[in-house]
């Protein structure tokens, strides 16, 4: 078979991107660390989140240092907790799970966003730096008031976190 | 004096009968391009808050899910199968097996379609208990009607028997023509069906033993991990079922209106095994943030789509290339000047051209898609709609109309309306998309989801860049609003053609490659080992992933409800009036029966 040497050269260069590409791709898992959602989690009873240690009460907990886990569940159409409240400086990972259908979990302009599955368990960990307060969409389709289904994540500082029990 | 007359035949002249499927194929997918259309304005205005009159927030839903199915499975692949008719019949130059099968498949097609867009449509009003406000993914635990989902099956099952109808006419010829290589365009043609057996096995597996069953209350629930993992089996390679005709006329048919020649066959047969191969074990690039799928699977998915680029990067060498061998012999001289040798008064050719253009710059947000961890940005943001707008939205769909105005004459006997209204349709098609699909992109950046009819919170603001939000949208909606015009001019062009008389002497001839098919490798035409490698690579690439899932979820999952998005509390209601209309069929079949054999007695001796 006949090619034309241009063709050659073009071949070869693509060839080169795609390397490229896949090699960025790598160097972002091992470099930067920049882990996937995984099936890291067991599966959940979807109906039965009422009995479960983690998501029969949403909520924010100390599990380090500067560490901070929150169960959140998604359902049609809202986040519990909203919002998830946690303080400046700290890792943050949170396990999401939905108690009825698919859902999306974005906090606006970060690059934390997972899909919610029913039955799984989504666990994402990111930091969190200076106080400030993000939107939480819901970015799958899950429903009829879909457009209605918001959240928010709050970073505050740290007395303010302690002092947060104080207001509810 | 006859020979001279044959070259002069247009395809309607030398096959009649395949005319018409291929005429009564564009039209019903035409038909889908309007219904797509105007879902796609009401929506664009609506979601970008320009106008919300026509519909409330909720049904922005089964709006959604309509533009989605009529333009990517009625309007394309109507389309296709007209143009697979139109390739095979041409490029083997004898006509279909038996035109009744024809007619067959592209009536359960029709059918299926209709069932299908009914049980959409029907969400508009609470007068009739049927809806599939689920969107064109119809992820589960959300339900359609049965309906929904059983037409689905008729169409697929109407393309199942048309790719059939295509091999069949390709071994009857084969029989004909022993030792000869399989014509350009037909191969082109059964490799793709090829990809699609394989891509729909998964769907079908998907609606037959889970999905339908269930919305009939026969099984209890669904694994939704699974479901979605099946429905990516089919939904990465469909994305190239829509892709491959237009790939197949920038091969065959473009490089002869630019006056050049296809600048090598046996390359455009390697694309073409390079996306049987390629094109199914990505599905899961799809599912970069399902929780339910090991990191590894993942990775594994993410090379594969990678070197799926590579038969597009090589399409889009030959192309150009054969473009440009027409522009020299049109005259056309140095580096870059043999463009304006081109023929771009030719709505056929500029449209391809521009199609192509967009395509490239598709291609590129789709590294980012592709990119898994890069993905996390942009996922469900609209950045994925601004992506397929350029890829099936204009590499495909402008390839369709650009290519109508070229083909449509081939298969009437009827010349164009207006060109002239056929080239400025194409570039308003360019102008309109550039400007919606780059905002789309833009707003994806600032995390604006896609899939929703109010895109503004109350409880935050987006950030801001690139103009902000607002200005976005408001690019978002002219450039709907000019791709809509564009639909209507195309769409008004071909009605008046329609109405124009039959003329003579329109016939149009495809030049041979350059670079023939005696050049190519034997074992490119030896479809049966491409099928077995990529049977190896499905399995490879998802055995290990369905296990998994089907081992930790189980087949009906892990407890998961049902949220019909059908019922509105008439479920009894319409049980029941299925199971008396269904006993009033019984009896009166029963009364029929006796009557029948009563006659057949009396007739008896």
């Amino acid at each position: 078979m006949h090619i034309h040497a241009y063709e050659k050269l073009w071949l070869a260069a693509a060839i080169a991107l795609i390397l490229l590409l896949i090699g960025s791709v790598t160097y972002g898992a091992v470099g930067p660390g920049v882990a996937m959602v995984t099936d890291s989690e067991n599966q959940i009873d979807a109906g039965g989140l009422d009995e479960d240690e983690r998501f029969s009460e949403p909520r924010v907990e100390q599990v380090g240092e500067n560490h901070y886990e929150a169960y959140v569940v998604a359902y049609q159409f809202a986040f519990d907790p909203s919002p998830i409240v946690v303080p400046e400086d700290s890792r943050v990972t949170l396990y999401v799970t939905s108690r009825d259908v698919v859902h999306g979990f974005e906090v606006v302009g970060t690059n934390a966003n997972t899909m919610v599955v029913p039955g799984e368990v989504a666990q994402i960990s990111f930091e969190v730096d200076e106080p400030g307060e993000y939107g939480v969409v819901c970015n799958e389709y899950c429903g009829a008031a879909h457009h209605t289904m918001e959240g928010k994540l709050h970073v505050v500082s740290q007395s303010e976190f302690e002092n947060r029990g104080e207001d509810a | 004096m006859s020979e001279a007359l044959r070259a002069e035949q247009t395809f309607a002249d030398k096959f009649p009968n395949e005319a018409k499927v291929v005429r009564a194929a564009f039209l019903g997918s035409f038909f889908a391009l309007f219904l797509g259309a105007v879902f796609g304005i009401i929506q664009t205005l609506h979601r970008t808050g320009i106008f919300r009159g026509f519909i409330a927030s909720t049904d922005y839903y089964t709006v959604l899910t309509a533009h989605g199915v009529f333009m990517v499975l009625s309007f394309t692949i109507f389309f296709l199968v007209g143009l697979f008719t139109w390739a095979v019949t041409r490029s083997l130059d004898r006509p279909l097996v038996n035109i009744k099968i024809t007619w067959t498949w592209y009536g359960l097609m029709a059918a299926g379609m209709t069932m299908a867009g009914f049980s959409i449509l029907a969400g508009f009003t609470n007068a009739i208990p049927v809806s599939a406000d689920v969107l064109y993914t119809f992820y589960a635990p959300l339900q359609a009607h049965p309906l929904y989902y059983a037409g689905l099956t008729v169409f697929v099952v109407g393309t199942w028997l048309a790719g059939a109808d295509w091999f069949r006419t390709y071994l009857a010829w084969k029989r004909d023509n022993r030792g000869e290589r399989i014509p350009l365009q037909t191969f082109m043609v059964l490799t793709t069906m090829i990809m699609w057996y394989i891509a729909t096995s998964a769907i079908a597996a998907s609606i037959l033993l889970f999905l339908l069953p269930w919305s009939l209350g026969l099984i209890p629930s669904v694994n939704p991990t699974l479901t979605r993992t099946l429905f990516w089996f089919f939904g990465h390679p469909v994305v190239y079922f829509w892709l491959m005709p237009a790939y197949l006329l920038w091969y065959t048919v473009l490089p002869s209106i630019a006056g050049g020649r296809l600048f090598s066959d046996p390359l455009a047969r390697v694309v073409f095994v390079l996306f049987v191969l390629l094109s199914t074990p990505v599905g899961i690039h799809h599912q970069y943030l399902d929780p339910g799928i090991a990191e590894g699977f993942k990775f594994i998915s993410m090379t594969n789509t990678m070197f799926l680029l590579l038969p597009s990067l090589l399409t889009a060498f030959t192309v150009v290339a054969s473009v440009e061998y027409g522009a020299r012999r049109r005259g056309g001289t140095g580096l870059f000047g043999w463009l304006r040798a081109l023929p771009w008064r030719d709505p056929a050719f500029t449209g391809m051209m521009l199609a192509g253009l967009m395509f490239a710059a598709g291609g590129f947000s789709g590294m980012v898609n592709a990119g898994m961890n890069i993905n996390y940005m942009i996922h469900n943001t609209l950045w994925v709609p601004g992506h397929f707008h350029l890829t099936v939205g204009t590499a495909v769909g402008l390839t369709f109309m650009a290519a109508t105005y070229w083909l449509w004459p081939q298969i009437t006997n009827k010349p164009i309306y207006s060109l002239q209204i056929g080239l400025f349709q194409v570039v308003l098609w360019f102008i309109g998309m550039a400007l919606m699909s780059n905002a789309m992109h833009a707003q994806g950046m600032l995390g604006v989801p896609r899939r929703t009819a109010e895109p503004e919170y109350s409880g935050f603001d987006y950030p801001t860049a690139f103009g902000g939000f607002e200005e976005l949208n408001l690019q978002i909606a002219i450039g709907g609003t000019l791709l809509f015009l564009s639909t209507v001019l195309f769409l008004g062009n071909i009605v008046l053609t329609m109405g124009n008389p039959k003329v003579s002497g329109i016939a149009e001839s495809i030049r041979p490659a350059l670079s023939g098919p005696t050049d190519a490798p034997q074992v490119l035409d030896n479809l049966r080992v491409w099928v077995s490698i990529a049977l190896v690579l499905v399995v490879l690439a998802y055995a290990l992933p369905l296990a998994a899932i089907i081992s930790d979820g189980g087949l009906l999952g892990p407890g998961v409800g049902t949220y019909p998005v059908w019922l509105d509390g008439t479920v009894h209601a319409l049980a029941e009036t299925a199971t008396t209309a269904g006993w009033m069929l019984v009896d009166s079949l029963t009364v029929l029966g006796a009557h029948v054999a009563d006659t057949l007695s009396g007739v008896a001796p």
